[in-house]
């Protein structure tokens, strides 16, 4: 419980400061406007500084939130607790349907779409007769216990404050489970979730919906705080301040949307109060030096204040070990050699005129190590996105075990127990070994987000990371488990790589240019490695440039040249091949 | 006659971590020089270094000017070229406006003859000028990469794994290539993990380990070094041959 | 419904579609060179109008002083960014682009500046300004941070969006403003009356694709401000200076919103925050052109005018929901376009 000490005595503090005496009232509607602007921010953390999704327009959501409650208590007076969950539920909704065209809009076109829809919004709230147009709805009915209605700054704000400290304490439960570490591999491009089994489309929609209802339940405490909605506080200006909020407080850190809160909203009130005084009745002065201090703040502290402050505290996060005496089913192997795991039947790949790769055709059997080699650009890293499902053939047919898997999207085909790593590495760099390499078992787990955030995952949770656990053992990087996988060399990256690959229990192991970056002591404990799995039952088909290390490893080398496949046989035929010669090796070797 | 380039006691840091430490190295005129070393030795920091892409602590001099206070485009400027890499070509731009580019710091009528040197060293890429540059094949782009570092007629050239990811029959034709530079004046700094080749084509040469260098002198008497041949002659290269 | 409504809708739509063609080449333009999304495009339009508004009634606008004191700004970046490699010639033109030139213009303007100045004067004054703070926005805001992503560099965009838009409010004030027009020219055709403004925006607009286009394809300067754009390092290898092909770009876009506002200015009235909602419909334009295509985005831009011409006469109310729903679809249909496999290089 030493984790949660912080939190209870943050609580605490915050239960006590509306009961000190001489408190002054306005301080109060400070706080409950922090937290109000908290829960939003919280929602963009996770959203944008976790899941890589930029949104502008998250103050949209809290119009939905604010609205429903505005409309359905004044029009139809129903009791505001009932509107709660409708108010969240319409968020919830208007999440659902600008998230499935927005989760699949591309790079920078996805922060452009939410400042388009969040500027459309605007003006159809802004619009809308029952909405009230520009004037709003006014005379919203105060949220009451019983006879005791929340009237006073003073009282909401114990509302605010209490859905504030839930939902951070939920969105921490979130980010350390099975979905958390779908989640946070977000940011670092879909291909490596996915082909671990990540449903990456699922995954930024669920984070999408999630920060919607914070918005909406923010929105939602807005408009009993306030009495009243008008558009202004859900356009397109306040979701830039939103997403301001959590760059200042650290996007990736849930308890910086409330330090940034704290800083932002605490900030506008000094400038609104303040600066007419220096600089004469000027309105709209605090929006200058707000924009001039985002920029000035990406050019000093892009990662934000809670990371800064964090680490000039010594707060210690505890070590986690994994107990790994607990174990996950394992995949049934094949007994023999003769089994054919995967067969490449004429494998075409053409990106337009281009031909990548040329009616290629090999297999891999059981408890065998392939290799394919050729110059840059063969297209040897196209094959292994075409057995992986990365890309779709243009034509000809590859099966793993029988099964045709050319238009199978990578979730499928992993599990088929078809396992991968990088040619550029592709991991989580702010996130530990162990984490890193326990999304390689995200398929073998079954927790979903609720649970996890009710932490009703955990034994499952220890099964997974026991699991990544061994597997880190076995590559031998024990000593790093507790590191970022960012501060590793990118020799021992493409370790954890394998590693994470290795967690999902693979027949089929894919592996390119594994020895790149690694020493020469390193490269034999390697090779070392590969055939203790291959004796293990495991199949690989690898990727490498080192010819001493192929040659010596694999039982069978395959060569693309242009595309196409030149020759194919055991590692001595290769190196007498005279076609192999000529195109690649040189001189006879 | 004092060096071309003559780097003394630099140091290169990643943050807290010392990539390199204390290296000094020369460079003269009409002089191939290469440093090979593992991967991860801190050969490519210290020609990112060199030419200003990377901050280093220490005393770098190019044709007897201080280099401390030159920024890449100075650098490039005063003469000295870096082919990187990953080679950094303008992949959606055709040939011919790589090399054009490659020649922007040179006045227009000397850009001229640099066209038809580049060409006869790499007749391929004359064959596909008009070609995007991220078409091409990867020894072709390699080619590319050196064309456009010439094509500013530089004093010396540094090459960063020129030969890496290429087929071992197009290595042969790059290393027969550096080999025709130095006979056309230009000095050539190479790095490279084919030792065996770099070797054999340089004058003198630099084993850099872990950030330091731990043997230097004639390549000829580098290649006899039996340390050498064990740790980089040996297994690493065993399925290539000669160049 | 009847031929005429519907050649006025259109006559006016491709009027404003102009403008969005022209602002969102420029937008194109910026992002191409420094990967930099400008949302500020809009208040180089304000700027430029408003000042060039300002100056048409004999007073001098803020603007003037705002370059000198962003001119002043920059100057100081530059000593500190150098502050290890001084030497004179650097020194002089940091002293001459960033404090010589402001000043001139504003000393210039508050010379010139009067009620019986020409209008080409009024334009010129104005069109410097704005090409002063469009370089040292440049300077001092993206600049620093030029290689950063463009997550980043959108953030810091709408940062200065922020700053431009409550500073064009504190210059010009909360009325809206108008400009005389540039010449009072009238042609009819059939029901059409083409005045000499809106042939004037035509004529400009084609001018400006028609100049980009050869700019960037066969001048030496474009093609290595394009090699920027496609790879930083590999541009800064050959000894092209990024630093300045970004201030370029920002120097050549501001030109354009400037020029745009100027253009629109004396046919409607410009507010200090209207310059935010026309940027951003030339933005609508440069996206569906990708973000790279000027013929692309300048069909874009007249068919964004031509929508928005009929939606605000048939749904007036609903006209900005329309014109910003209409991205959505562009965006969607954008991003399956985009390569399946992700960018290897970080």
């Amino acid at each position: 419980m030493t984790q949660r000490l912080p939190l209870v005595i943050f609580a605490l503090v915050m239960a006590l400061i509306p009961l000190v005496p001489g408190m002054p009232p306005f301080w109060i509607v400070l706080l409950d406007n922090i937290g109000l602007a908290a829960l939003v921010a919280m929602g963009l953390v996770l959203l944008t500084g976790v899941g890589g999704l930029t949104s502008f327009g998250q103050a949209a959501f809290c119009g939905f939130g604010a609205y429903t409650t505005a409309v359905l208590t004044t029009a139809y007076g129903v009791s505001p607790w009932l509107t709660l969950p409708l108010s969240l539920l319409v968020s919830g909704i208007a999440a659902v349907l600008l998230g499935i065209v927005t989760v699949r809009l591309f790079g920078h076109y996805l922060p452009l779409g939410t400042i388009a829809w969040g500027i459309a919004l605007f003006y159809l709230f802004s619009k809308l007769e029952f909405l009230g147009r520009n004037d709003g709805i006014s005379g919203i009915p105060p949220v009451a216990i019983g006879s005791y209605e929340m009237l006073s700054p003073g009282t909401i704000y114990y509302a605010i404050w209490i859905a504030v400290l839930i939902s951070a304490v939920l969105t921490l439960n979130l980010l350390d489970s099975r979905t958390g570490r779908a989640i946070r591999a977000l940011r670092r491009g879909h291909i490596a979730a996915e082909a671990f089994g990540v449903q990456t489309p699922r995954a930024k929609l669920l984070v999408f919906i999630y920060a919607a209802v914070l918005a909406g339940l923010s929105g939602w405490l807005y408009a009993h705080f306030q009495r009243a909605a008008n558009p202004t506080p859900f356009g397109p200006q306040a979701g830039i301040e939103y997403l301001f909020i959590a760059v200042v407080g650290g996007a990736g850190y849930v308890w910086g949307a409330v330090l940034g809160a704290g800083i932002v909203v605490i900030l506008k009130e000094v400038l609104q109060s303040y600066l007419p005084y220096i600089f004469g009745g000027q309105s709209q002065l605090e929006t200058i030096v707000f924009g001039i201090l985002l920029v000035m703040l990406l050019q000093l502290a892009p990662s934000g204040v809670w990371p800064w402050l964090t680490a000039r505290l010594p707060l210690k996060t505890a070590r986690r070990t994994a107990d790994t005496s607990l174990t996950l089913p394992a995949r049934e192997r094949a007994p023999s050699t003769s089994a054919v795991l995967l067969q490449l039947d004429k494998a075409r790949k053409q990106f337009g005129g281009v031909t990548a790769v040329n009616d290629v055709s090999f297999d891999v059997k059981a408890r065998e190590i392939v290799a394919l080699i050729g110059p840059n650009g063969a297209g040897k890293s196209t094959t292994f996105n075409l057995i992986t499902g990365v890309l779709t053939a243009t034509s000809g047919a590859i099966s793993v075990l029988g099964r045709k898997v050319e238009n199978a999207p990578p979730q499928e085909v992993v599990k088929l127990g078809v396992a991968r790593t990088f040619q550029h590495v592709k991991l989580v760099p702010d996130m530990t070994v162990l984490e890193n390499v326990a999304i390689g078992a995200h398929l073998r787990g079954a927790s979903g987000a609720v649970a996890s955030m009710f932490r009703l995952d955990r034994a499952d949770e220890a099964r997974l990371l026991a699991e990544a656990a061994r597997q880190i053992e076995r590559v031998g990087l024990t000593d790093q488990i507790d590191q970022l996988a960012g501060s590793l060399s990118l020799g021992q990256q493409r370790i954890v790589e394998i590693a994470r690959a290795l967690c999902v229990d693979p027949m089929l192991l894919l592996l390119d240019e594994p020895a790149a970056g690694l020493r020469h002591m390193e490269k034999q404990r390697l090779a070392a490695l590969l055939r203790q799995l291959r004796d293990g039952g495991m199949s690989v088909l690898l990727v490498e440039h080192d010819m001493g290390f192929v040659m010596d490893l694999a039982d069978r080398i395959v060569v693309l040249d242009f595309g196409t496949k030149i020759a194919e046989g055991t590692p001595a035929a290769i190196k007498k091949n005279p076609e192999v010669i000529k195109a690649y090796l040189g001189a006879a070797a | 006659m004092s060096a071309l380039l003559s780097v003394s006691d630099v140091h290169i840091a990643y943050g807290k971590v010392e990539a390199v430490r204390g290296v000094s190295l020369e460079v003269n005129e009409n002089e191939i020089v290469t440093i090979i070393g593992a991967n991860g030795a801190g050969k490519t920091t210290l020609l990112n270094a060199v030419m200003g892409i990377l901050p280093l602590k220490g005393r770098t001099t190019f044709a007897g000017q201080d280099m401390a206070t030159l920024d890449i485009e100075d650098r490039v400027a005063a003469g000295l070229s870096l082919v990187p890499e990953h080679r950094e070509l303008f992949a959606t731009m055709n040939v011919e406006d790589n090399l054009q580019l490659g020649a922007f710091r040179i006045p227009k009528a000397t850009a001229a003859n640099s066209f038809e040197r580049v060409y006869n060293l790499f007749p391929r890429l004359k064959e596909r000028r008009k070609q995007l540059a991220g078409t091409l094949s990867g020894g072709e782009q390699q080619m590319l990469a050196m064309g456009r570092a010439l094509m500013g007629a530089p004093k010396l050239l540094m090459l960063d794994e020129p030969s890496l990811g290429l087929a071992p029959i197009i290595v042969a034709d790059i290393f027969r290539t550096i080999g025709e530079l130095r006979a056309a004046g230009v000095s050539v700094l190479l790095v490279e993990q084919n030792a065996q080749a770099a070797l054999q084509i340089a004058d003198r040469a630099y084993v850099m380990e872990l950030g330091e260098f731990v043997l230097s002198g004639a390549a000829r008497d580098i290649a006899s070094n039996q340390r050498v041949a064990a740790s980089y002659l040996g297994f690493q290269h065993e399925g290539e041959s000669a160049v | 419904m009847n031929t005429t409504i519907m050649l006025f809708l259109l006559q006016d739509g491709i009027t404003n579609g102009a403008i969005y063609a022209l602002l969102g080449l420029a937008l194109v333009l910026v992002f191409a060179v420094t990967r930099v999304i400008l949302i500020p495009q809009g208040e180089f339009v304000t700027y430029g109008a408003l000042s060039y508004a300002m100056l048409a009634t004999g007073q001098v606008p803020g603007t003037a002083k705002l370059a000198v004191a962003m001119g002043l700004v920059a100057f100081g970046l530059d000593l500190f960014f150098a502050r290890k490699s001084l030497h004179a010639r650097l020194i002089a033109r940091a002293v001459a682009v960033d404090i010589v030139f402001p000043l001139a213009v504003c000393l210039l303007t508050y010379a010139l500046a009067g009620p019986k100045t020409p209008i080409a004067v009024n334009i010129a004054l104005a069109l410097l300004i704005v090409a002063a703070i469009g370089l040292f926005l440049y300077r001092i805001a993206f600049q620093p941070i030029a290689h950063t992503s463009v997550l980043v560099l959108l953030i810091a965009s709408v940062g200065c969006h922020l700053a431009l838009q409550g500073l064009g409010l504190v210059f010009f004030g909360a009325e809206g403003l108008r400009g005389p027009a540039l010449s009072n020219v009238a042609l009819t055709a059939g029901a059409l009356r083409f005045t000499g403004q809106s042939l004037a925006v035509y004529g400009l607009t084609i001018a400006f694709i028609v100049a980009l286009w050869l700019f960037f394809g066969y001048s030496l300067t474009g093609k290595a401000l394009r090699a920027t754009a496609v790879n930083r390092l590999g541009a800064r290898l050959v000894g092209i200076r990024t630093t300045l092909s970004g201030q370029i770009a920002f120097l050549l876009a501001s030109l354009i919103g400037a020029i745009s506002g100027i253009l629109i200015v004396p046919i409607t009235t410009l507010y200090y925050d209207t310059g935010f909602l026309i940027g951003l419909k030339g933005f609508i334009a440069a996206i569906i052109g990708g973000l790279v295509s000027y013929p692309l985005t300048a069909v874009a831009a007249i068919l964004v005018g031509v929508v928005e011409a009929f939606s605000s006469f048939y749904a007036s109310n609903f006209k900005e929901v329309i014109v910003f729903t209409l991205i959505l679809p562009v965006l969607v249909l954008r991003s399956l376009a985009a390569p399946a496999v992700e960018e290897e290089k970080d």
